[in-house]
């Protein structure tokens, strides 16, 4: 299967009805991408598949042939919504944190409060009570 | 030379010191590593609640597996934590379902899921209602005064009995460890709060002593009490499999398994009989509290302490008695969680108090104020309040800041409702378990300045951030310069479990004591200087009990804790006429807890707690069927998500108390004591009935068409 990952063309040999979640981690070795639930609840395991915010966990590989994938790793560490949830406390234990950046990089800059609720509503968080996510986002 | 002024980080909000990996994903979780020639563990567990196992058959063609029964256990077949009564597999008699029973592991995780295994049962009828149930896991009583004259002074007697269910943890990382042979004995990597607590279980089931079984914490996503002693139970199932297999093992839950046979917070029964008089002092206060255990003893006895030690709530009385039971019934055993017992023993108490107020007609703010703890009062224990006892002090700063009085009369009638909670929170181990762990701390030079070594764990709260922090500040060197050790038995000293509102007050009171002796010896010396002149410097400590607390195990009389964080928290709901939804439109949580080490942090419990609490009082519900949870998914076990939660408006008061570094007291666990009172008293406003939790539309419903 070929894909974009995080900016490269490359050629990926896995089963096609496997979950992208465990290719992206097992497979290409990106273990910033977490599983939560597996069931599409949790969004820990959140990338973008040309542009869209998806459950890794409910995609099969064979679904992303061609498409464009970003994960966490595909942000480089530098980005300034890394930064903020990491000045902001946006991230506690940091098991939702990279779905939640993933989520969250689709919205406007200077996007208001509804729009970033409604945005992270299938993102869960169970340390932070989502105040320091805002806080982060909106100070991205 | 160290420099003259270095910029203090105690009471800023510095720069945690996992952030950036946390948010660039390279932090590393338990299921993030693999090993050489590691398999996959699997647990076969009970499919009844209660029975014998008459037969096991294996339907799958072995060849490639490693099978683990009960007789391959080396030591004592026990998970060894207070009454060591809980197996690690199921000898013969069943006691829960999703109990454990055998093991398997393979290199292939898909045919290890398919390998089928018979089990045949000789199923006898459980015990699934706790009221029911006849076999005591722990029972205590506390009593101040005589109740008799309690009541006899009083103008109005008033009774109730509320209820709160299970609640999970939903951690968003599920349970899971690896482990493997090493040098003769075992290591165990995994997320956990508490590594000492799985080393003194694997000690004793596989007779090794303690420097052949090594633990270490990994990236914990989450805990929340739930991973304080379930950890040694996978750990000693995956420890169990490597040893067999002389391979490495790795066990991670699914979210089905997770929810089904880990902990969770024990549901209650509370029954409240209080004397007051007509302008609303308490006279007299009986309560009887009983907490479902589960199928095995685990912590029941302790969360029943803690629990029965606040079920008074903040309110001074003289004549008081607290009788609390914990039952055994054939379900997953109950364990800790946030609040250990307190939430729901506070629960009982606020909505209780709304029910007297309305019995007298009286205002709840006042009948609060006529009530809670002064400096000089005494607790049910008979523990004397000094100076930095803030119960009015939150309850009015509360009522101040969110309108209370004016909201109340104004949502009077309407499908809006406000209301109140005042509660309070011991920090650390109840009455003598400081003493008892003797927890120890350590600091030592590196070549750049200074590492601390605690097994102390962080877990999202922290940890390692709130230490640093008090290290450099009590050093006087930058926080930058101050790095702390992976928590791992072999490196660092016991410091006691990662539980309780210890870590900042008690362990961090120990890192500042280690910082105090390290300056000393320093001299002029930078660390940094004094490594390359002098060469290694380690400093350990140990807990000191503060000498004016005191305490009696056997007339549980005393200072249940050195210390107390005081909270009030304001509710305001919406109800939908239609679908009988309970809608929270806003939140405030004031919380006095001595100092703020780190205000970001602090908000961050207090927000994170808050919002648990929230779900506890109105989403969570575990449906218990035949003895197992129903809604094992997070499909149907619903938590808060970001529109579930209102806006928070959070105010951290601050009054120093003694015993903790920089006056710091716990907050851990605090914050999840008041939003499901506060909640349902802001329901009860509206004139519905609500005695238990969780308040779902369903319960609404029921209350409002009869």
């Amino acid at each position: 299967m070929r894909l974009i990952l995080n900016g490269q063309a490359r050629d990926i040999d896995a089963h096609p009805l496997k979950r992208l979640l465990d290719v992206l981690r097992e497979d290409c070795g990106l273990t910033g991408t977490k599983e939560g639930c597996g069931e599409g609840e949790c969004g820990a395991c959140t990338v973008l598949v040309d542009g869209v915010p998806l459950c890794s966990c409910l995609v099969p590989f064979a679904q992303v042939n061609g498409a464009d994938v970003l994960t966490i790793e595909g942000l480089g560490g530098d980005h300034p919504l890394q930064r903020a949830f990491t000045e902001q406390g946006g991230a506690q234990c940091g098991i939702c944190t990279p779905g939640m950046i993933m989520a969250a990089l689709v919205l406007e800059p200077d996007a208001p409060l509804d729009s970033v609720r409604r945005a992270l509503a299938g993102n869960l968080c169970r340390c932070t009570g989502y105040e320091a996510i805002y806080r982060a986002i909106q100070n991205a | 030379m160290k420099p003259t002024s270095v910029p203090t980080s105690v009471g800023r909000s510095v720069a945690r010191k996992d952030g950036w990996a946390k948010a660039a994903g390279t932090a590393r979780y338990i299921d993030d590593i693999t090993m050489p020639g590691m398999l996959h563990g699997r647990t076969i567990r009970s499919t009844v609640p209660s029975g014998r196992i008459r037969a096991a058959r294996l339907d799958f063609d072995p060849a490639g597996f490693t099978i683990v029964v009960c007789t391959d256990i080396p030591g004592r077949n026990v998970i060894a934590l207070i009454e060591d009564d809980q197996p690690c597999l199921v000898e013969r008699d069943v006691r829960h379902l999703a109990e454990p029973i055998l093991l398997l592991a393979h290199a292939d995780r898909d045919r290890l899921l398919s390998a089928r295994v018979e089990i045949e049962y000789d199923v006898t009828p459980p015990v699934l209602d706790p009221l029911l149930a006849s076999t005591l896991l722990k029972r205590l009583r506390i009593e101040k005064g005589t109740l008799e004259q309690g009541f006899d002074e009083a103008d109005l007697i008033v009774d109730g009995e509320y209820r709160t269910g299970h609640q999970e943890h939903v951690y968003i990382e599920t349970n899971g460890v690896i482990a493997y042979p090493e040098r003769g004995g075992i290591t165990v990597r995994g997320s956990l709060q508490c590594p000492f607590y799985v080393q003194k279980a694997l000690k004793t089931l596989l007779a090794l002593p303690a420097h052949l079984v090594r633990v270490i914490q990994e990236e914990t996503g989450g805990g929340f009490g739930g991973k304080e002693e379930y950890p040694s139970m996978i750990a000693a199932h995956a420890a169990l499999l490597a040893l067999k297999a002389r391979r490495p093992v790795k066990m991670v839950y699914d979210r089905v398994e997770d929810m089904l046979a880990t902990t969770k917070r024990h549901p209650s029964i509370v029954r409240h009989r209080t004397g007051v008089t007509r302008d609303g002092r308490l006279t007299a206060m009986d309560i009887e509290i009983i907490m479902d255990g589960g199928a095995y003893v685990t912590l029941s006895p302790v969360v029943l302490s803690r629990g029965a030690i606040h079920a008074a709530g903040p309110y001074r009385c003289d004549h008081v008695r607290i009788d609390g039971r914990a039952v055994m019934t054939n379900t997953p055993p109950n364990g800790a969680f946030r609040g250990f017992g307190a939430p729901q023993t506070q629960f009982a108490t606020e909505v209780h108090m709304d029910r007297i107020a309305e019995a007298l007609g009286l205002d709840p703010v006042l009948l609060r104020e006529r009530n809670a703890l002064r400096p000089g009062d005494s607790t049910a224990t008979g523990q004397l309040m000094k100076e930095d006892c803030s119960a009015l002090e939150v309850l009015r700063e509360a009522v101040r800041r969110t309108s209370f009085d004016e909201k109340r009369r104004a949502y009077r009638g309407t499908h809006r409702g406000i209301g109140l909670a005042l509660f309070y929170h011991g920090s650390g181990f109840t009455g003598s378990g400081e003493v008892t762990l003797a927890s120890k701390a350590a600091l030592e030079l590196t070549s750049t300045g200074v590492r601390i070594l605690v097994g102390s764990t962080e877990i999202g709260q922290g940890t390692r951030t709130m230490h640093a922090q008090i290290v450099a500040d009590a050093l006087g060197v930058p926080y930058e310069s101050v790095e702390a050790a992976q928590p791992d038995t072999g490196a660092v000293p016991d410091s006691g479990p990662t539980v309780a509102s210890r870590t900042c007050m008690v362990v961090g009171r120990i890192l500042q004591r280690c910082a105090e002796e390290m300056r000393q010896r320093l001299g002029n010396l930078s660390p940094a200087d004094y490594y390359a002149q002098h060469g290694r410097l380690m400093i350990e400590r140990e807990y000191e009990k503060p000498a004016d607390v005191t305490w009696d195990d056997a007339s549980y009389r005393g200072d249940a804790y050195a210390a107390y964080g005081w909270g009030c928290d304001v509710a305001e709901v919406e109800l939908d006429p239609d679908s009988y939804e309970i809608r929270p439109t806003a939140i405030t949580a004031v919380q006095e807890i001595g100092r703020a080490i780190h205000p970001g942090l602090v908000a961050g419990q207090i927000e994170g707690g808050t919002a648990q609490g929230i779900g506890y009082a109105l989403l969570e519900r575990v449906v218990m069927r035949d003895g197992g949870m129903a809604n094992a998914q997070l499909t149907n076990y619903i938590i808060p998500t970001t529109l579930d939660t209102p806006p928070m408006q959070v105010v951290i008061l601050e009054r120093a108390g003694v015993h903790g570094p920089f006056g710091a007291k716990g907050i851990g666990e605090m914050p999840i004591d008041g939003p499901a009172p506060a909640l349902v008293n802001a329901i009860r406003s509206m004139g519905l009935d609500v005695r238990s939790i969780p308040a779902t539309p369903e319960l609404i419903m029921e209350l409002t068409c009869g």
